[in-house]
């Protein structure tokens, strides 16, 4: 029981907070803080997000017509490579654990902190340096035009900045494996007071099972990367065949860490939705050890399949059969997860917020992201389509239907939270509706092009594919539009919005049962700890237009109990 | 029901915690337990990060059996053997630190402490003298490989000439040997304007770094006595050849022992015993490929020795928080942790000997 003043005080909007308790360039630069931390992740993906967006819009932009002459032959590979090397290493890998997983896991577990802040700060730092790196075999003049995958022989041949870059993916790698390690533990034991494993909100599943794969898969890309780079320094004949290497070798080890890492991209994104599709239903989250379980289950699954990669790589048979069967059995858990959310939906009192409508479209582009895998998980039909235009549509259905639409959704459903304040919701849903509607001009006309035989990767086609591309490059754009429309929205609410209380959406995991934003120890008071999907247990607080834990109000004040339903 | 705790409760960040206990904990367990699970989860990342370059050693063993046969002759079992008892022994001084940090003994620490650093660093002396002596030979990696026996005595009138070494391993002494002079005038500054503490921890990390030259004066006294070390140069060059008569003619394998020191006499030796002319390749023409058994060990031996190094740079920490005296029976997490980063720096030591030294 609280009263009312103290209410105002725990669960209103906090005029001294997280953002505000020390001042200056150094509180933040030397900040263990684990919010501040994440809004500073927060602002780096984004700003990865754009330089790699911006040479998308260039790619697409030499597209326009079959013999453009925008870019040249070589500034063209330079350009994917660094657009893929950016958007893999700097934005997505890290975009929802290290930013917004950085901010809301802690509070989620009701702790003050993640278990390690130093090394959270650490990780963060080494983002920086990483894609510092990365950006660098730019800034050198040099460029690099390998392929985002840095396949031998080639990367040993070219004489482009692959040593910079391979240099900052390595970082990268660390800087992942330290959030991964964080969280691990974190969950592990910080949990609060009574809160087992499966009281967790599904979003903390879903980083936890991101975090396993970061632990496991990305030493190896580590090392992958290190004899690459002894490779082309000193030729130690390992991938090299001049030296009696085996290039493919190369393919194994990459793709070992590259496909779990297409599951780090994802996993997190799909515990995003799980939360929003239940806060935005207000209904108790349909199965959910069945959801909880399948995360666990595709973070295990990820680390069998990556010989799908090398259906034409001169894998054995055996071999190829083997992993295009293992790779069919990935689309049970996610499968699983996608029924799940529609059966939370069904009879849910559905709130077409600007979360929920990221979170429709996430299930939308995901389902046709996910299904075209399965094509190309058939051997006869990857024969087909591989290398064409039909794998860069299926992945990034996967990863910008996917993984950026649950990040956009994430970030409107937690901005007030980090920020105090609201955005306008009708431009949140513009933007939305741009995002859909531009991503889905982009890459379905990429499909069509794909499976007719369109090849990835070139800077020129045949003539008969220019439609195709002009839609693509249409699209591609109002995507742009609507993305930095978004980001519009809420830069202006960070600042200008009207002001909030700490849970406006009526939401029960813990981080909402706290001011907003949240205090520099997250909680005021120990938070009262109840099902994240017990929407029942909360009150609406008229004072405070805010959802309230029933055991803060004062008895009069809660609403009558309705009678159970008697069922004859 | 009181939820609404005092204020001060919660923002008060040192209530009822120790000194060393970070206020995001509940209690030193918890604090215990975290960083517990973190280094275990840390070692797990380890063990994958060796993971590739085992299965790239896997790999080539299958793939190119003979390149193993040929090439282990080159390396000296006697100094991996030497080297992975260093390695024992210092993993027993380690776990004896543990014991002596969790009773609080942080005078014991010190020494225990200390003692593992100067294993650490008598590790790479040796690692260094395997190290240059393969240089000076040409044995390096598969596109620098460029396999040549016999001596190779430094230019007169070098250092490492006057010494009876290699000039490589004047390089790489220079190392150790400006950090132990750094160590030492600090410790006499240190003295000088009354830091105790700071002028006992630089002697001690000038002994430990010191532990270097134990090493590599070791390695060289066995060089010199076996002159140029079992499996080296003349021995491999024979051992090369014998190899090659088994595969390659329909005579028996000369069996007899060879004691001469380089590939003429050998050659010599051969014609005297009327076998056939030996028509293979020569010692100086080995394969090449024999170099990617180099790579593989010149990468994994390489990157055990950079987490040799780094392992004496968290020693160095504990050792200078056991100075101050830290370690609490109810506060020895730091140790414990460091204890077992070393063990596994230990164990994977313990794959890489016989995967390297001890084939056939």
């Amino acid at each position: 029981m609280a009263t009312a003043a103290e209410r105002k005080k725990l669960f209103g909007h906090a005029e001294n907070n997280y953002l505000n308790c020390t001042k200056g360039i150094k509180s933040w630069m030397f900040t263990v803080d684990h919010k501040r931390i994440g809004v500073m992740y927060l602002i780096g993906v984004t700003t990865a997000l754009f330089l790699a967006g911006v040479f998308a819009l260039v790619l697409r932009s030499q597209l326009w017509s079959y013999d453009n002459t925008l870019l040249t032959d070589k500034m063209y590979n330079q350009m994917f490579t660094l657009h893929g090397a950016v958007m893999v290493f700097a934005f997505i890998i890290p975009s929802i654990p290290a930013a917004l997983g950085n901010f809301v896991l802690p509070m989620m577990l009701g702790a003050k902190d993640v278990a390690f802040p130093r090394l959270n700060l650490a990780s963060f730092y080494l983002w920086i340096f990483g894609t510092g790196f990365l950006l660098f075999a730019i800034l050198s003049g040099k460029g690099l035009d390998t392929g985002w995958t840095f396949y031998t022989p080639y990367s040993i041949r070219t004489d482009t900045g692959v040593i910079y870059a391979t240099f900052g993916a390595f970082i990268l790698g660390f800087s992942s494996i330290f959030t991964g390690l964080n969280f691990l533990v974190t969950v592990n034991t910080m949990r609060a007071p009574g809160q087992g494993w499966f009281k967790m909100p599904l979003f903390l599943w879903g980083l936890y099972s991101t975090s396993i794969i970061q632990v496991l898969a990305t030493p190896v890309l580590g090392i992958t990367l290190l004899l690459l780079i002894a490779e082309k320094t000193m030729h130690i004949g390992i991938f090299d065949p001049k030296y009696g290497g085996d290039p493919v070798l190369f393919q194994h080890f990459f793709w070992f860490y590259s496909h779990p890492a297409v599951y780090i991209m994802i996993l997190p994104g799909m515990g995003v939705i799980s939360e929003l599709i239940a806060v935005y239903s207000q209904k108790k989250v349909f199965g959910y050890s069945f959801i909880a379980f399948s995360s666990v289950a595709i973070a295990l699954l990820g680390f069998l399949v990556w010989g799908h990669h090398m259906f034409t790589s001169g894998q054995s048979v055996v071999v190829t059969l083997i992993f295009s069967a293992i790779t069919f059995t990935v689309a049970i858990p996610s499968a699983v997860k996608v029924f799940n959310w529609l059966a939370t939906m069904y009879k849910g009192s559905i709130a077409l917020t600007t979360p929920m409508c990221y979170a429709l479209s996430f299930i939308f582009l995901f389902g046709i992201g996910g299904l075209t895998g399965l094509f190309l998980g058939a051997l006869s039909t990857d024969i087909h389509l591989h290398d064409t235009y039909f794998v860069v549509a299926h992945f990034h259905f996967v990863m910008v239907g996917g993984t950026l639409t649950a990040l956009l959704g994430g970030v409107f459903h937690w901005w007030p939270k980090m920020f105090g304040r609201m955005y306008n919701d009708m431009l949140g849903r513009v933007s939305c509706l741009l995002v859909f509607l531009g991503f889905n001009l982009t890459f379905f006309p990429q499909f069509v092009m794909g499976a007719r035989g369109m090849p990835r990767r070139y800077a020129s086609y045949d003539p008969e594919f220019q439609i195709f591309h002009q839609w693509s490059t249409i699209g591609a754009f109002v995507l742009g539009v609507g993305i930095l429309l978004g980001f519009g929205v809420l830069v202006y609410a960070a600042f200008k919005g009207p002001k909030i209380s700490g849970n406006p959406f009526g939401a029960a995991s813990l981080e909402w049962q706290s001011s907003s934003p949240p205090d520099f120890h997250n909680f005021i008071h120990k938070p009262i700890l109840c099902d994240p999907y017990d929407f029942g247990a909360l009150v609406y607080d008229e004072e405070l237009d805010t959802y309230i834990h029933r055991e803060f109000m004062e008895p009069s004040e809660q609403p009558e109990m309705e009678p159970e339903p008697q069922v004859h | 029901m009181a939820v609404v705790e005092p204020e001060h409760g919660a923002h008060d960040d040192h209530h009822d915690h120790g000194d060393f206990i970070a206020h995001h904990f509940d209690n030193a367990e918890q604090q215990f337990d975290s960083g517990k699970l973190g280094i275990w989860l840390f070692l797990v990342t380890e063990v994958l990060f060796f993971s590739g370059l085992f299965v790239a050693y896997t790999l080539y063993r299958v793939l190119h059996p003979e390149i193993f046969d040929q090439a282990h002759v080159f390396l000296d079992k006697y100094l991996g053997f030497l080297n992975t008892l260093v390695l024992l022994f210092s993993s027993l001084t380690m776990a004896v630190a543990v014991r002596y940090a969790q009773l609080g003994k942080n005078g014991h620490v010190v020494w225990y402490v200390l003692g593992t650093m100067v294993c650490a660093s008598a590790f790479l002396g040796v690692k260094a003298i395997e190290y240059t002596h393969k240089w000076d030979q040409g044995i390096l990696v598969r596109s620098a490989f460029d396999y040549h026996a016999g001596h190779h005595e430094a230019p007169a009138g070098t250092l490492a000439h006057t010494l009876g070494v290699s000039e490589y391993l004047i390089y790489l002494s220079v190392i150790p040997l400006l950090v132990i002079i750094g160590f030492a005038v600090y410790a006499g500054i240190a003295k000088l304007t009354d830091k105790p503490n700071a002028s006992f921890f630089s002697v001690c990390m000038a002994i430990a770094v010191g532990g270097y030259f134990v090493g590599a004066m070791a390695g060289h006294f066995y060089m010199e006595v076996t002159d140029g070390g079992f499996g080296g140069r003349s021995e491999a060059a024979a051992e090369m050849m014998a190899y090659e008569n088994e595969t390659h003619s329909d005579h028996e394998p000369t069996n007899k022992p060879v004691d001469h020191h380089d590939e003429s006499a050998v050659d010599q030796q051969t014609a005297e015993s009327k076998v056939a002319p030996y028509q293979g390749p020569q010692p100086d023409e080995f394969d090449q490929d024999i170099g990617i058994f180099f790579s593989i060990y010149y990468c994994m031996t390489g990157l055990h020795a950079i987490h040799i190094i780094a392992g004496i740079a968290f020693l160095a920490w504990i050792l200078w928080r056991s100075i101050l005296g830290h370690w609490r029976s109810d506060y020895f997490g730091p140790v414990d942790y460091v204890g077992l980063y070393w063990h596994l720096v230990d164990l994977i030591w313990i794959y890489l000997f016989p995967l390297l030294y001890l084939i056939d």
